[in-house]
């Protein structure tokens, strides 16, 4: 399935600023494709968490929006990247509850079960890697 | 070196004056109802002297040096105050560009004879004004940046007031997002008044946030269990259907604290916590 990217915008994440400006951008992506209020609920909270994990855990990284189509439908992707701690059992962080912070451990499973696509890619040491698609319906 | 435009502007600085302010005048977009046109006249011939102040230096290109730092000065505080007054990028710049213009045809007339000399001094000239309104760019977003940290600050006062509904009954509309910092501030505020209004049901309403994610939700449960500490209920209203949605998605566990989908309906079921019910009156014979 090969995909198309349509638009796409970069923002860099290192404040709590950043991050209400990343939600306010993605939305006006999400509502310029038409996307219904309740998937865009969806994208911006499992987007709210992964940033959040960008500043808790590497303090800062990089976004990339974009919106993609495969012909079929449209939707919205976006890539998270940090060069922070990464992260040792992928497995066990989407596990719901576990956290080595102090948060509800919610946060990457909840974030996997509101989009349509999820992949984390992290090395120890390295940084972490997540990208998700929603798609407009 | 002698500067010739200063000799020039010397001699004929009210041609040059009048031809800016006339410049200014023409301009569409120059704002009358913002500021007069003595305040005009004024602010022109202020500039134009302290410029002409400066380039008698001789000195054109380097305006970090001392000779321009009252131009730079009355650019800055000009610049700011039109920031303020909500005056444009463009008005604000145009202010110094027109200026430009009134020189060169000042300059045409006067070395019309030697041509090497004008275009010389004419290419002098408008690189210095063009870093000057550079700097007074500069200087007017610096204005607005002041005026956006202002609204900041007023946003976060204004922001979580606590409202004493009925009596032992507290309201908190929380709107926008809710961070650590804000989230500390709330805390703070509502148990403060459940001590002070000896109050046992507290609403919390956030119809107004815009995003529940698992940090935010968290922060409520926190606010709700410090209050229970001291006694009172809370119960959170404004739950939108989307929102409710991506809760259980997200696996919040939210069982444990009363949730309803409206404030009227957390009000409701407060007024009956206290064994209070609101009735139509009746109505006169």
């Amino acid at each position: 399935m090969t995909m198309i990217s349509l638009n796409k915008e970069t923002l860099k994440i290192g404040t709590e600023q950043d991050v209400i400006l990343f939600r306010q951008r993605l939305k006006e992506y999400a509502t310029k494709i038409g996307m219904s209020l309740l998937n865009q609920t969806k994208l911006i909270t499992a987007s709210s968490e992964l940033v959040r994990n960008i500043l808790v855990y590497a303090k800062k990284g990089e976004v990339l929006i974009e919106v993609v189509s495969d012909r079929l439908q449209t939707g919205i992707r976006v890539t998270f990247k940090d060069q922070g701690p990464g992260i040792a059992d992928v497995q066990k962080a989407l596990q719901d509850g576990y956290s080595t912070g102090k948060s509800l451990g919610l946060g990457l499973p909840g974030a996997k079960r509101l989009v349509n696509f999820f992949d984390i890619q992290s090395t120890p040491g390295h940084g972490t890697t997540v990208t998700i698609i929603r798609w407009k319906r | 070196m002698a500067s010739k435009t200063s000799d020039i502007l010397n001699k004929r600085k009210k041609l040059v004056l009048e031809t800016w302010i006339n410049n200014q005048l023409q301009d569409p977009t120059l704002r009358e109802d913002l500021m007069t046109n003595q305040e005009l006249h004024g602010q022109s011939e202020e500039l134009l002297d302290s410029f002409n102040q400066a380039i008698r230096s001789g000195n054109y290109t380097d305006i970090d040096s001392q000779e321009y730092y009252p131009v730079l000065d009355i650019l800055n505080s000009l610049s700011v105050t039109r920031a303020h007054a909500g005056f444009s990028p463009r008005e604000t710049a145009t202010f110094v560009l027109s200026l430009k213009r009134a020189i060169v045809e000042v300059l045409q007339q006067e070395l019309a004879q030697d041509q090497a000399l004008l275009i010389s001094e004419i290419l002098k000239i408008s690189d210095l004004l063009d870093s000057l309104s550079i700097s007074t760019l500069e200087a007017f977003i610096k204005g607005r940046e002041e005026v956006i940290l202002r609204q900041t600050n007023e946003i976060n006062e204004i922001s979580t007031p606590v409202i004493r509904v009925w009596e032992g009954i507290l309201a908190l509309p929380i709107i926008g997002t809710l961070d650590s910092e804000r989230t500390q501030i709330i805390m703070e505020n509502l148990l403060q008044e459940i001590v002070n209004t000896s109050s046992n049901i507290a609403i919390l309403d956030i119809s107004g946030v815009p995003t529940v994610d698992t940090l935010v939700a968290q922060h409520l449960i926190k606010t709700v269990s410090a209050a229970r500490l001291m006694g009172a209920e809370c119960i959170i209203s404004g739950i939108r259907p989307e929102i409710a949605q991506t809760i259980v998605h997200l696996g919040i566990d939210l069982l444990g604290v009363q949730t309803k989908a409206s404030l009227a309906a957390a009000l409701q079921t407060a007024f009956s916590r206290q064994q209070l019910s609101v009735v139509k009156a009746k109505a006169k014979p």
